[in-house]
């Protein structure tokens, strides 16, 4: 193991049997979220950063959870989180969780509905931002933590991690929002529309209920894994890594997978079909449609942000066309509007949207200079 | 010029210093590492914020706590609102900025006052080495020819001239030595160093 490595981690589980109204007027009666942490909460609860993941994040950010296969069950942020790492597990003590919704253990489409003892399939509500920052709240309840050193997060994260600061601002110091957005844009809303398309017309889908039919719309969610991973690359990224290489070496006038990109793509597409939950990709995809803070506000973004008192890092990535630098700087202008801390950094990467999640060292020393400001 | 700001340690920034007042809102163009903007907010008291474009001058920026936001001046300063500022600095920057006419417009478009320093082309140090065949380099010119930023190389006067043509009034205009030391006469020959406070008509 390495030493920069919080080691063999394993998630815990809390139970929540307060009902938790949800934005759009739903009630989950009770909950469970899975979650794990790494490092030491010191005595002042001072040092607590909350991470929050993406489209197909989960609690597992950080560590290995089998000796035996370290590469293979590494967090999805590891190389972010641990002992001397940007965000230091010898410094801060750090939440991951799996949102309501998911499934990677949380409450979710795919586990049982105590009221039917079936999986709760379609009848699953429709989650927002708002509502898992009100869940993440309660966790941070759970945990004895009135205010977070700093809440985190990449994407979807990043826009918890926004949220955070308007809903609780008394209870969040510092927002960590990285490639992130303030809105989705229509061109957005259509990606994730075409991919909710592909799962909700595969006919394995029976209106979200496929559990009880022993099945799953894998070839939906494949599509849709399939689209939405294009988004994250750039187009240079593609280029340099695939181009038009061929699988084999003549073309063969067919439908078979011929070049490499579409060879990648297909293995993509099939890995996370094979693991990840449609329900919760539907979700999850509705989630990033509906944010937006300064809904409101009449479209005002620094009216919305004006509630914030934690103070800001915003990172965004040069070949990041799903958010966009442009996207970024939105957020910043707001706050500089507002008077408000920021620092932002706009990242010269390759690797598109996912480059939040690349080992970049540039990226890497913003965060970990940011970070080793904070006071715990 | 007040004991506090002399501890900025350069002389053009304690003449900055001495021009903001706190709690005003002041964004620095081209901040560096943010040393002048940590010096305003920590002995001025101001709020600031920061543009810089070189990947690790953010770095160090950040490293010292300041508010920089990473972008190229050359785009101007679109992002802000018209008059969100009350004073834009640019220090030792207009030199290597291509638009010049641009970004003089955009510092009186979003600040209150603009505040420029820049070198002085025509100290006479610097005229004195062109007359001996060679591009000047000083403390305010510390560059070779070779590997300077600067790419406008102009004068008190030359600025002065502009000035009168952008219709910009110049409110106060401090000219230093190399030593640091405020020049009074003959700024464009004896003054190596000049800083502007500018405003609109």
């Amino acid at each position: 193991m390495s030493a920069h490595s919080v080691g063999n981690v394993s998630a815990q589980r809390a139970r929540f049997d307060e009902p938790l109204k949800l934005k759009s007027g739903a009630v989950v009666p009770a909950y469970e979220l899975v979650y794990e942490t790494y490092g030491t909460l010191n005595a002042a609860k001072s040092n607590a950063i909350l991470i929050c993941h993406a489209l197909s994040g989960h609690q597992h950010v950080a560590g290995y959870t089998d000796p035996e296969r370290i590469k293979e069950t590494l967090g999805w942020w590891d190389n972010m989180i641990g002992p001397g790492k940007p965000i230091d597990t010898e410094k801060f003590f750090v939440v991951g969780l799996n949102n309501l919704g998911g499934c990677h253990g949380s409450t979710g489409p795919a586990t049982i509905n105590p009221a039917t003892g079936h999986p709760w399939g379609a009848e699953f509500p429709l989650v927002t931002v708002e509502d898992w920052v009100q869940a993440q709240a309660r966790l941070a309840d759970r945990l004895g933590i009135d205010a977070w050193a700093a809440v985190v997060g990449g994407s979807l994260g990043g826009m918890q991690a926004l949220q955070w600061t308007i809903d609780l601002p008394s209870r969040v110091r510092h927002a960590g929002v990285i490639a992130a957005a303030p809105r989705l844009t229509a061109e957005n809303i259509a990606f994730n529309d075409v991919a909710r398309q592909a799962i909700l017309t595969d006919p394995d889908f029976h209106g979200g209920d496929f559990y009880r039919h022993n099945t799953k719309p894998a070839r939906g969610l494949r599509l849709a894994r399939m689209l939405g991973h294009i988004t994250y690359l750039s187009d240079d990224q593609m280029a340099e890594k695939f181009g038009r290489k061929l699988k084999h070496d003549t073309i063969g006038y067919g439908f078979g997978v011929e070049f490499e990109i579409e060879s990648y793509l297909r293995y993509q597409g099939d890995k996370f079909a094979s693991w990840f939950d449609a329900n919760t990709y539907l979700l999850m995809t509705k989630a990033l449609d509906y944010f937006d803070p300064s809904h409101a506000t009449q479209g005002n973004l620094a009216a919305a942000l004006a509630r914030a008192t934690a103070k800001f890092l915003v990172v965004s990535f040069s070949t990041d066309w799903r958010f966009s630098p442009t996207r970024s700087r939105e957020i910043v202008n707001a706050l500089v509007h507002n008077g408000q801390h920021v620092a932002y950094a706009e990242v010269a990467s390759n690797f598109g949207h996912d480059s939040f999640l690349m080992m970049d060292p540039q990226y890497h020393a913003i965060v970990r200079a940011y970070m080793g400001r904070i006071s715990v | 010029m007040t004991e506090n700001a002399i501890a900025l340690g350069r002389p053009d920034f304690d003449v900055i210093a001495a021009w903001v007042q706190p709690n005003e809102r002041v964004l620095d163009l081209g901040c560096g590492d943010g040393s002048l903007l940590k010096g305003l907010i920590e002995l001025r008291g101001v709020r600031g914020w920061g543009i810089e474009i070189d990947p690790a001058s953010v770095l160090a920026a950040i490293g010292n706590g300041v508010n920089v936001i990473q972008s190229n001046l050359e785009e101007g300063l679109s992002g802000f609102e018209n008059g969100a500022f009350d004073h834009v600095v640019l220090s030792r920057t207009l030199q290597t900025v291509r638009h010049t006419q641009g970004i003089i417009e955009e510092m009186l478009r979003v600040g209150r006052e603009a505040v420029v320093s820049f070198p002085n082309f025509a100290y006479w140090k610097n005229r004195m080495a062109v007359m001996a065949g060679r591009m000047p380099v000083s403390e305010d010119l510390p560059y070779q020819w070779f590997d300077t930023p600067n790419i406008r190389f102009f004068t008190i006067a030359d600025f002065d001239a502009l000035c009168v043509e952008m219709g910009i009034v110049v409110r106060e205009r401090m000219v230093l030595d190399e030593k640091g030391n405020t020049v009074v006469e003959e700024a464009n020959f004896l003054g190596s160093l000049a800083v502007y406070r500018l405003a609109k008509v």
